[in-house]
C-alpha cells in the first residue's frame, strides 16, 4: 500500500494532521516511537498547567486575608497528591488519543523508530512504508546546558520533573524562559526554596521589557531567589547536595540546592531519521528547513510543529499541520507566514502576546503607536484585586490597523484571544470599541484601548471633518 | 506642534512666579548648591555621592558639581575664583588619573569608574566603568568649559583640559558588537551584559558620544537605540514611554530640547521637552488613581523616580502584601511602587509643567518644614510606612542627601529661572555636533552659535 500521507510523530502536529487528512479521505499512516500525545501532553503544557493550578490555589489561600477571608497560617501541601492529580489529568486527556481510538478513526498507527529509506519510503519496525506525501512532525527535545559537573550531579528536565512524587527542599531552575518561570513560581508556592538563574538581564527574552519585569517582580513576591545575568559554571556533589557555582557580572558565588531543573530550552528532533536518504535539508539547531508552504527540499515531504518552527507552541504546531494537509493533499497554497499565533506564559500574572512587537514593527519601518490600558483602570480587575498588568495594543500610527498586542494579567491568555480574533478577521481597533462587553469583565480592557484609539484618531481629524466622523 | 487634548497648553513658566515663590525656590536652590560646597574636596575636586559618613565620590555627582559652580557664581553664592579652583582641581585630577583599567585604577578608554575613593580617586567597591555616569561627568566638564571663557590662564586651562578629556573618551570602544552601546565594563569580566533598550537618560550619552571629533559612536548607534522606543497612549496622553521621572529629566539638565527634533520626534509631531511635560502629567494621573492606595498620593503628591526608599520588611497594606524596595528606580505605571516619592523629581518638573509642579513643591516644603525634615531634597520619602507604624510621627524620609538630587535641583531650577545651563550648552560644539549627527534639527540648532 502507498499511503497518501505518512506522518512521523504523534504529537499535536501529527495528530492534527492525521485527523484532518482522514477527514479529507486520505489513507494515513502515523508513526510514533515514544508516546502518543507528544511533549505537550506528557512533559509540557498539560502537566505544567495542572501543577500551576494547585500552586495558584496555595497563593490564593496565602493572600485570602487580604480580601477578608481567614486562612490557616500554614497551608499544608500534599505534593504526592498534587502529582497524582497531574497524572490523572494526563490520562484523562489521553483517552481521546488512544491507539485504539486512532485505529477506529481510520489511522494506521505504527509504533517504532522511523527512518527514511528513500525519497518516498520510511522503514519502521522492520516494515517499509511507501508514501505519496509525508509529514515530519517529530517535535523537539530538551537542550541541556554544557555545565561542568552537571551530568554527574544529576538534574531534572521537563521530562522528569513531572514524575516527582516528593517536593524537593530546594530547587535551582536554570533558564528564565516561559516554562522555567512558570515552574519556578509554582515550586516556590509549594514551599520549596526556589532559585532561578537566567543568562540575560531579563526573563522571557522574547517579551517586552515591562512584561518581563512584571514577571520578575511576581517571582520575587512569591519568594523565588532571582539571579539574572547569571552563568552557572559548575556543579559538584558534596554531602548529598548540589553545590552550584555561578558568576554574575564577574562575581563568583556558590549556592547549595537539592535539585536542579534545566533543559528548559528545546532542540528539534531531527537525528536518527536518515533525512539525507530523503533529500531533506536540516540544521541540528534550527531544525528541518521548510519554505513558507512548509515544504522541505524534497517536494513530497513537509514538516510541521517544533521540528521546523521558530516557536515551539502546541497551537502553532496544530495550525501548521493543518496547513500541510491542505497544501500536500488538497492543492492548497496556504502560507505559514499568514498565521496569527497568540501565545501565553502562565506565570501569575500571565504574559500573552500576538502579532508584532513594537521593535519588530519599527525594524520594518512601520510607525507604531501603542494604546495602553493598565489593569488598574479596569473595574473588574479592581474588584478582583488583579490590578497588576496591562493591555497594550500596537497599531500603525495614524490608523487603527492592529499590528500586535501584549497583555499581562491574571487572565491574559483568555484576553489575547479577542485581539487575535480581530486581527484574523481584519477588524481595526476602532471596531472593537463598538463591541459591548459583558460588564464588569476584565476583557473590557481591550474595549478601553479601542475607545482610546477612537478618541485619538478623532482628535487628529481636521476640525471640519470632526462632525462627520 | 501637536498637543494632547488631555493636557493644558504649556504655561509661561517663570514669569508666573510670585515673590514668595521666588524666595522659596531661591532658598531651595541655595540649600542644594551648598551640598557641593560641603561635600566636595577642594584638593582634588571629587564630590561625595551622598552626605552620609564615609561616602565615596560619584563621577556623576562631580559632573553636576562642575555645572553647579557656574550657577553659584552667577547667583553670588560662590566667587568665580573659588568655582574656578574647584573645577580645575577636578579636571586636573581626571587628566592625571590612572586610565589603565586595572582593578584599582580610575578608568580606561577615557571613561571612569562609577564610584571613586574620595582621597585617592581610585575605584571604590567593585563598581563598573560606567558609560552614563561618565556622560554626566563630561556634560559637567563641557558646562564648565562653556562658562569659563575669559582669557586668563586658569580659565584657559579649564577649556584646554576639557577639550583633552572629551577627546580622550573612546566612545566607540563601548560598541563591542555592532551598533548597540553597552552600559559598562568591569576588569576581569569585561562588558556588562546590558544594553540600552527603550527611552532613557542615555539621550545625553548618545549626544555626547556622537559629538566627539575623535572616537565617536557610529551614526548607526542612535537609530539602533531609538528603534527600541515605545510611543504610547496612556491615561489619554500620547508620549514616549519611560517609567521613572528621572529618565525624562536628566538629559534636560544640560540640553534644551525645546523645538529641536530627531527623526522619531518628527514622526510623532513632538519634541523631548514636550514629551517630558506629558510624562509629568502621566505621573500625576497615576498618583490621582493611586492604585495601591498609598498615603500622600494625589494631585499634589506624585513623583516616582530613582531614589532611596525604606527597606522595611513586607507589610500587609490596603488588602495586599506590600514589599519595600530600598534604593530602586520606581516608575509609573508599572512600578515598582512602594509608596515612596521623590521630592527632587518634582522640583525638576517645574521647568516642564510649573502649573502642576509648583503646588506640589509648595506642599512638600510646607510639610517638610512642619515635620522638621528635608523631604523636598531627600532622595525619597514614604508616608505609607508612617501610616503602618503608629510610633513614627513624621513618616519615613531618606536620611541625608544624595548628590545627584542636589545637582538636579540646582540645574533644573536654574533652567527654570534663567535658562543659564541650557544657554551655555547651546553654544557647546560637541553638543551641537552630537545632536545633529543624531538627526536633530530645527529650533536653536538652526541658529548661529551665540557669542
Amino acid at each position: 500500500m502507498i499511503y497518501d500521507l505518512l506522518i512521523i510523530g504523534a504529537g499535536p502536529a501529527g495528530l492534527a494532521a492525521a485527523r484532518a487528512a482522514v477527514a479529507a479521505g486520505a489513507q494515513v499512516a502515523l508513526i510514533e516511537s515514544h508516546h502518543i500525545g507528544g511533549n505537550c501532553l506528557h512533559e509540557g503544557c498539560i502537566p505544567s498547567k495542572t501543577l500551576i493550578r494547585s500552586a495558584q490555589l496555595i497563593a490564593e489561600m496565602r493572600d485570602a486575608p487580604c480580601v477578608g477571608v481567614d486562612a490557616p497560617a500554614e497551608i499544608p501541601v500534599d505534593f504526592a497528591a498534587v502529582m497524582a492529580r497531574l497524572r490523572r489529568v494526563r490520562d484523562r486527556i489521553l483517552r481521546v488519543d488512544s491507539a485504539a481510538r486512532l485505529h477506529d478513526e481510520g489511522i494506521a498507527l505504527h509504533i517504532g523508530r522511523a527512518r527514511f529509506g528513500s525519497a518516498d519510503a520510511v522503514d519502521v519496525a522492520g516494515t517499509r512504508l511507501q508514501f505519496k506525501k509525508a509529514l515530519i512532525a517529530t517535535g523537539s527535545r530538551p537542550l541541556l546546558p554544557d555545565i561542568e559537573g552537571l551530568a554527574a550531579a544529576g538534574f531534572l528536565t521537563n521530562e522528569s520533573v513531572f514524575a516527582l512524587t516528593r517536593l524537593p527542599p530546594s530547587l535551582l531552575v536554570i533558564g528564565g524562559g516561559p516554562l522555567g518561570c512558570e515552574l519556578a513560581q509554582a515550586f516556590a508556592r509549594f514551599g520549596c526554596r526556589t532559585l532561578i538563574s537566567h543568562s540575560e538581564p531579563l526573563f522571557l527574552p522574547r517579551e517586552e521589557r515591562d512584561a518581563a519585569q512584571m514577571v520578575a517582580h511576581a517571582l520575587a513576591h512569591d519568594g523565588v531567589e532571582i539571579h539574572l545575568n547569571c552563568q552557572i559554571v559548575a556543579v559538584r556533589m558534596q554531602g548529598g547536595r548540589k553545590h552550584v557555582t555561578m558568576v554574575i557580572d564577574g562575581n563568583e558565588s556558590t549556592t547549595v540546592v537539592d535539585e536542579i531543573l534545566t533543559g528548559i530550552n528545546r532542540l528539534p528532533c531531527v537525528q536518527g531519521l536518515d533525512l539525507e536518504q530523503a533529500g531533506v535539508a536540516y540544521d541540528v539547531g534550527s531544525g528541518i528547513q521548510v519554505d513558507d508552504f512548509l515544504r522541505t527540499r524534497n517536494p513530497r515531504i513537509y514538516a510541521a510543529g517544533d521540528v521546523c518552527l521558530e516557536h515551539a507552541f502546541t497551537n502553532s504546531a496544530e495550525a501548521s499541520a493543518r496547513i500541510v494537509v491542505r497544501n500536500a493533499l488538497q492543492r492548497g497554497r496556504q502560507r505559514l507566514s499568514a498565521l496569527t499565533v497568540p501565545w501565553c506564559t502562565y506565570t501569575e500574572p500571565q504574559v500573552a502576546h500576538v502579532g508584532l512587537y513594537v521593535r519588530q514593527a519599527r525594524a520594518q519601518g512601520i510607525p507604531v503607536k501603542t494604546y495602553t490600558v493598565p489593569m488598574h483602570d479596569v473595574v473588574r480587575a479592581i474588584t478582583d484585586g488583579d490590578e497588576d498588568g496591562f493591555v497594550k495594543i500596537h497599531v500603525r500610527e495614524g490608523s487603527d490597523r492592529i499590528l500586535g498586542a501584549t497583555i499581562v494579567g491574571r487572565n491574559a491568555g483568555e484576553l489575547i484571544n479577542n485581539v487575535s480574533l480581530a486581527m484574523v478577521a481584519g477588524l481595526g481597533l476602532r471596531r472593537l470599541a463598538d463591541v459591548i462587553h459583558a460588564y464588569p469583565t476584565q476583557g473590557e480592557a481591550v474595549r478601553l484601548a479601542a475607545q482610546a484609539c477612537v478618541r485619538s484618531l478623532a482628535a487628529k481629524l481636521p476640525a471640519t471633518n470632526k462632525e462627520a466622523a | 506642534m501637536r498637543t494632547n487634548a488631555a493636557l493644558p497648553p504649556a504655561a509661561a513658566a517663570a514669569e508666573a512666579l510670585s515673590p514668595d515663590d521666588e524666595a522659596m525656590l531661591d532658598g531651595l536652590q541655595r540649600a542644594a548648591f551648598d551640598y557641593f560646597v560641603q561635600h566636595g574636596r577642594r584638593s582634588n575636586g571629587l564630590v561625595a555621592d551622598t552626605s552620609r559618613p564615609g561616602s565615596h565620590a560619584s563621577i556623576a555627582v562631580i559632573g553636576f558639581a562642575l555645572s553647579a559652580y557656574p550657577v553659584g557664581v552667577e547667583r553670588g553664592w560662590m566667587t568665580r575664583d573659588e568655582a574656578l579652583l574647584r573645577c580645575l582641581a577636578a579636571l586636573r585630577f581626571f587628566g592625571d588619573s590612572d586610565q589603565s583599567g586595572k582593578a584599582d585604577s580610575t578608568g580606561c578608554h577615557g571613561f571612569y569608574f562609577h564610584f571613586l575613593h574620595m582621597e585617592s580617586g581610585r575605584r571604590a567597591w567593585k563598581c563598573e566603568v560606567s558609560l552614563i555616569d561618565t556622560a554626566l561627568l563630561v556634560a559637567g566638564m563641557l558646562t564648565a568649559a562653556a562658562y569659563f571663557t575669559s582669557a586668563n590662564a586658569g580659565e584657559a586651562e579649564v577649556r584646554a583640559l576639557v577639550d583633552t578629556l572629551y577627546r580622550r573618551v573612546d566612545w566607540c570602544w563601548a560598541q563591542p558588537q555592532d551598533a548597540a552601546v553597552v552600559h559598562g565594563w568591569k576588569p576581569g569580566s569585561g562588558f556588562l551584559n546590558y544594553g540600552w533598550e527603550g527611552y532613557s537618560e542615555a539621550l545625553l550619552l548618545y549626544a555626547l558620544g556622537l559629538g566627539s571629533p575623535t572616537q565617536s559612536l557610529t551614526e548607526a548607534s542612535f537609530p539602533a537605540w531609538t528603534g527600541t522606543y515605545q510611543w504610547e497612549n496612556l491615561y489619554g496622553i500620547d508620549f514616549l514611554y519611560a517609567g521613572p521621572l528621572f529618565i525624562h529629566q536628566f538629559s534636560h539638565a544640560w540640553i534644551d530640547f525645546r523645538g529641536i527634533r530627531d527623526g522619531f520626534m518628527r514622526e510623532k509631531g513632538c519634541d523631548y521637552f514636550e514629551n517630558s511635560r506629558r510624562a509629568t502629567y502621566v505621573q500625576r494621573e497615576y498618583a490621582i488613581r493611586n492604585p495601591r492606595s498609598f498615603a500622600g498620593y494625589d494631585a499634589n503628591g506624585w513623583g516616582l523616580s530613582a531614589g532611596d526608599g525604606p527597606s522595611t520588611p513586607r507589610q500587609r497594606l490596603a488588602g495586599r502584601r506590600q514589599s519595600f524596595y530600598g534604593y530602586a528606580a520606581r516608575g509609573v505605571p508599572w512600578g515598582p511602587d512602594d509608596g515612596t516619592l521623590s521630592g527632587p523629581a518634582v522640583v525638576s518638573s517645574l521647568v516642564f509643567a510649573p502649573e502642576i509642579a509648583l503646588p506640589a513643591v509648595r506642599r512638600l516644603l510646607a510639610r517638610g518644614a512642619a515635620a522638621g525634615d528635608g523631604r523636598v531634597r531627600a532622595s525619597g520619602y514614604n508616608d505609607t510606612v508612617k501610616a503602618a507604624s503608629p510610633g513614627a510621627a513624621a513618616g519615613w524620609v531618606s536620611p541625608g542627601m544624595f548628590g545627584l538630587d542636589q545637582g538636579m535641583i540646582v540645574l533644573m531650577l536654574e533652567n527654570f529661572r534663567t535658562g543659564l545651563v541650557w544657554r551655555l550648552m547651546r553654544g557647546s560644539a560637541p553638543i551641537r555636533r552630537g545632536l545633529q549627527r543624531a538627526g536633530f534639527d530645527g529650533g536653536w540648532l538652526g541658529e548661529a552659535v551665540p557669542p
